[in-house]
This record gives C-alpha cells, structure tokens and sequence, in this order.
C-alpha cells in the first residue's frame, strides 16, 4: 500500500501542532516538578544538588502521611459513593430513557455547568449552622440545637465531591449500558433467567468497562481536590491539595511541595493501574 | 420497552432533587432581603444585583475572564481541529498513544497542571499574568474540543472531500470551503464548550493569575467575606442563567451538526437508489 506512508505523513504533520503544546506545556513542565522536588530551599535560595530529602520527608513526616492518606481514602469514598449512586440513574436513563434520553442526560449535567465554587460554597449553606438542613430541622421541631456533624468534616466533604462528580460517573456507565446487545437479554430471558438474574449474569458484567472508567474518572481528580476540602473540610477534612498549596505559597518551600505533588500522583498511578489490572483479573476468572 | 419499576422511578426522582438542591437555592437567596445566607427568608430586594453593577473590581476580573476565555476557547478549538482530523481522517503508528497523552489533562488533577506551570514560569523568571492562565486552559480545554470535534469529522461525508479535489480545489481550499463549513456546528459547540469550561476554572487560574485576577479567583477572594455573600449568590444566579444559555445554544449546534450529516447522507442514498 503506497498510500499509508503518505497518510501517516499527513496524520502526523496534523497531529504535531496539539502534540507539540502538550509536549512543551504539560511534559515539559511536569519534568521540571520532577526535577525541583530533587532540589532543596535554602530560605530564598534554591539548593540544585540533587537529594531525596524532600521524598523523604514528604514520606516519614506524619502529618503528609496523614493528609495523603486521607485524600485517598476520602476520594475512595466519594468514588465508591458516586459511582454505587450513578449507577441505577445510568441504567434508568438508558433501559427506561425512550425519547427522552437525550434530554435527560441534558438535565443531568445542567446542574454542572453553574459555577463550581458557587456549587461548592452552596452546600456550605445547606449544611451550615444556620444551613437549610438545619434551619427547616428545626422549624419542625425535629430537633432543637442545630446538627454539627454534618460541616467541616470529612462527611461533608465526601457528600459535596459525590455530588460535584455525578455527571462523570453517570456518563461512561450509560455509554456502556446503552452498547450491550438486547438480543443477550432475551437469550437469558428464554434460558429462564429471572430479572434479578438477567441484571446479575448480563447487564452487571457487560456495564463493568463503564463502571472502571467512571472509578477512575471520579479517584484521580478527586484526590487533587483543593475547594472542597478548603471550604467544607475544617481542619478535619483537610486533603493533601491544601498542602500542596500551602509549600508553593506561605511556606514558600517549592521542593517539598513538587515532592508531594509527584508522589501524591505516583500513588493514584499505581492505585488506579492496579484496580485496572484487578478488575480484569476478576473479568477474566468469572468468564 | 419495558416500564421501570416503581422504586426505580422513585429513586431517580430523588437522584435529580439531589443534583439540583444547591441550584434551587441559588435564586433564593439572590432575591432575598438579608444580608446573612440563611432561613427563614425575609423578603424580596433587587439590592444585591445593583451592588454587582457598581462593583469595579467584580468588572475587571469579568473583563479578564471572558478576555481568557475567548483566547482559549480559540487556541483550543484550533488544536482540537488539528488532533481531531488526524485522528478521524489518517492512520498513523502511535495514533493511540498520543491522542490518550493528548486527552490526558482530563483526568490529571487540576492543581498538579497548575503547580507544574507555576514552576516553570518562576524558574524561567517570567513574571504571571492573563497569558499564563491561558496556556493552563488551552491545555485542559483542547480534550473536549478534541473529543467535540472528533464526531464532527466523523459524520463527515468523506466522497464531498474527494468531489471537492476532483473538480480541480487544493487541499487548503477543499478544507475552508468545504470541511470547514461542514463542520461548523460543531466548531461552534467546541467553542462554547471551551470558553465555558475556562471562564469556570478556577485552580489553575489560582495559581498562575498574577495580578489579573479572574472571576473565580475574584469570587474566591469574596467568599471569605460574610457581608459580601449575598451578591456572590446574584452573581452566581446571573452565571448559571448564561451558562445555560451558551449551554443551550452549543447543544442546538451540535444536534444540527448530527441531523444536517445524517441528512446529507440519507439524501445521497436516497440519489444512489435513483441512480442505479
């Protein structure tokens, strides 16, 4: 085929200009973290003698410990949370959607097209002291002193990230609802598959590559989280973005934060390939 | 069709309560004539949207916002042309490889492209501004644009192309006189989609923004401040009334983009059956 040459040519003379942007402005850059959570501060000066230091403090330092192991658990959570509540929706859309579908995967992401930190802050308001939960709690009579373990917590913080992801959850799983063949539901229909059965031993198993891709579209930016917790989090609930944040502002100690920032993305990389890796494990072994 | 079971129907209800609780109490506490967010409501007052009017700064950081926006919403859609052709058009090796490195920022952590910019700025010793903020969203806006306008090439009708060519038009021009306004809806709908994801962003603009501030950052800095939370619920309500405008707008192109491909081809079907 004389034509394949000059058709790769063409494709990658095309693709070189968006390739060469990410190349410069996001491989680049992300080499030079790499490359500065090997330096050290010294006060105002930048130390580039190479050294794990900062590896090793962002690893023996109990409270980075404490802060990246909360972000993980929080975003394993608010992943297990907002998939586990995604799903039937997912499935209610497209099994049940008709006509409706397109519009109703509409009204599903209008909600996420409003400002974020407005979104987030709002449920600041319905969870506050004097939130809406607890305002229309009393004016019932309901309960008399305002309910506090519903803010500045890891609680709310997991509530308002399940909400905030919904849409990124529910997607990938009604794409992978929609693509199963309906022939194999009637096949274990006619086989004598009950309902309950036919949703366990067909539509679960063949949805699975949706539910992979949501977990994993929900836990890795989850865990980057800085809003949420900042706003929401109190001193409980903080996650490892805030830290992040604070070594790259006040702190002013850049190194320990790229440090923290590459080995918060070397520990969601290595979470999530081996529940990529797991759960085919698991696909395999059932089949 | 089957019907859904109660319980499921029932569920669902609750489910779209739930996405849109924060969102019902937006206009509420806009409107409402209190300075304190919280129940029981008052009464009703405009106040809230004149102190937005006479908000100078609230008007700089709408100036830079929709100013960024726009840039990027451009440089994105452009980039997404670029990918989604290759893509859509030409096999390459390594086609897969790169189009997942380019779709990556969407599941890379907002803050971690922020604070890789940031380092980079600092070490070259280039001082942060409006541009910087660009570049961050260029990069987490080109996926979507990709992925937009992927399925914009993909409807497209590859035997128009090669007509074009037959009756003697260049490459370039066979691409702004007949790809490209055959893919303009979608191009539309990758535009608003971009300027809509940039004029939200709020982390890397945090980091990168210098002394341009941006409207999240400026509605960041105000929601520290208790007497100003009132009018940053208004300001709220005036965005989600225009996002959903745009977003209405970008949902109307990108399903005339379908329905005009889709009517295109059937009509040629229709004209091959006549034909033969």
């Amino acid at each position: 085929m004389p034509d394949l040459n000059q058709s790769a040519r063409r494709g990658y003379v095309l693709i070189s200009p968006p390739l060469m942007y990410s190349l410069v402005m996001l491989a680049a850059p992300l080499a030079l973290v790499v490359l500065l959570s090997l330096w050290s501060q010294n006060y105002l000066e930048l130390d580039r003698t190479f050294t794990l230091d900062n590896y090793i403090e962002a690893t023996t330092e109990p409270l980075y410990q404490l802060l990246l192991g909360r972000s993980i658990i929080i975003s394993g959570v608010v992943t297990v949370c907002t998939v586990i509540l995604a799903y039937p929706i997912a499935y209610y859309v497209a099994m049940f959607g008709g006509k409706a579908k397109p519009l109703l995967l509409l009204l599903i992401t209008i909600p996420f097209w409003t400002s974020y930190l407005i979104r987030i802050f709002l449920w600041k308001v319905i969870l506050g002291y004097n939130g809406v939960i607890n305002g229309s709690l009393m004016g019932l009579g309901i309960i008399e002193e305002p309910l506090t373990f519903i803010l500045y917590n890891a609680n709310a913080v997991v509530l308002t990230l399940a909400h905030a992801w919904a849409p990124f959850a529910i997607l990938p799983i009604y794409v992978s609802l929609t693509k199963i063949d309906n022939s194999l539901l009637e096949a274990a229909r006619d086989l004598g598959d009950n309902a309950f059965q036919r949703f366990i031993r067909v539509t679960l198993p063949l949805s699975m590559p949706g539910v992979i891709a949501a977990t994993l579209v929900v836990f890795i930016p989850t865990v980057g989280d800085y809003v949420t917790p900042k706003l929401l989090g109190g001193t409980d609930g903080l996650m490892i973005a805030n830290m992040i944040q604070v070594q790259f502002g006040k702190a002013n100690n850049a190194p320990l934060g790229s440090a923290l920032a590459i080995l918060s993305m070397v520990t969601v990389g290595f979470i999530s390939i081996g529940f990529v890796l797991l759960s085919r494990k698991l696909g395999k072994v059932k089949n | 069709m089957q019907k859904a079971s109660k319980f499921l129907l029932l569920y669902a209800v609750f489910y779209f309560l739930f996405l849109y609780a924060p969102i019902f109490l937006l206009p509420i506490f806009a409107f409402n004539d209190s300075a304190i967010i919280s129940l029981p409501l008052s009464g009703i007052t405009f106040d809230w949207f004149f102190l937005l009017w006479e908000t100078e700064a609230l008007h700089e950081a709408l100036y830079n916002s929709v100013l960024i926006a726009s840039i990027a919403a451009i440089l994105s859609t452009i980039l997404g042309i670029f990918a989604a052709r290759a893509a859509s058009r030409y096999s390459f090796p390594g086609k897969k490889g790169i189009t997942g490195f380019l779709l990556l920022p969407i599941v890379l952590p907002e803050i971690i492209i922020g604070v890789a910019l940031l380092v980079v700025m600092v070490q070259l010793g280039l001082s942060l501004s409006a541009w910087t903020v660009i570049i961050g969203h260029v990069l987490i806006c080109t996926p979507f644009a990709i992925v937009i306008m992927s399925s914009a090439f993909k409807s497209f009708d590859v035997s128009l192309e090669e007509a074009s060519q037959d009756l003697g038009v260049g490459k370039i021009g066979t691409f702004f006189r007949v790809i490209l306004p055959m893919v303009t809806p979608g191009l539309i709908s990758s535009f608003l989609i971009a300027f809509t994801i940039s004029l939200d962003e709020f982390i890397i603009a945090f980091f990168l923004t210098g002394t341009d501030v941006t409207l999240p950052v400026y509605i960041w800095g105000q929601l520290r401040f208790p007497a100003r939370l009132p009018s940053v619920m208004a300001l709220g309500f005036l965005m989600v009334t225009l996002s959903l405008i745009l977003l209405l707008i970008a949902e109307y192109f990108r399903r005339r983009s379908v329905k005009y491909t889709i009517n295109e081809s059937t009509l040629m079907a229709k004209n091959e059956e006549t034909v033969f």
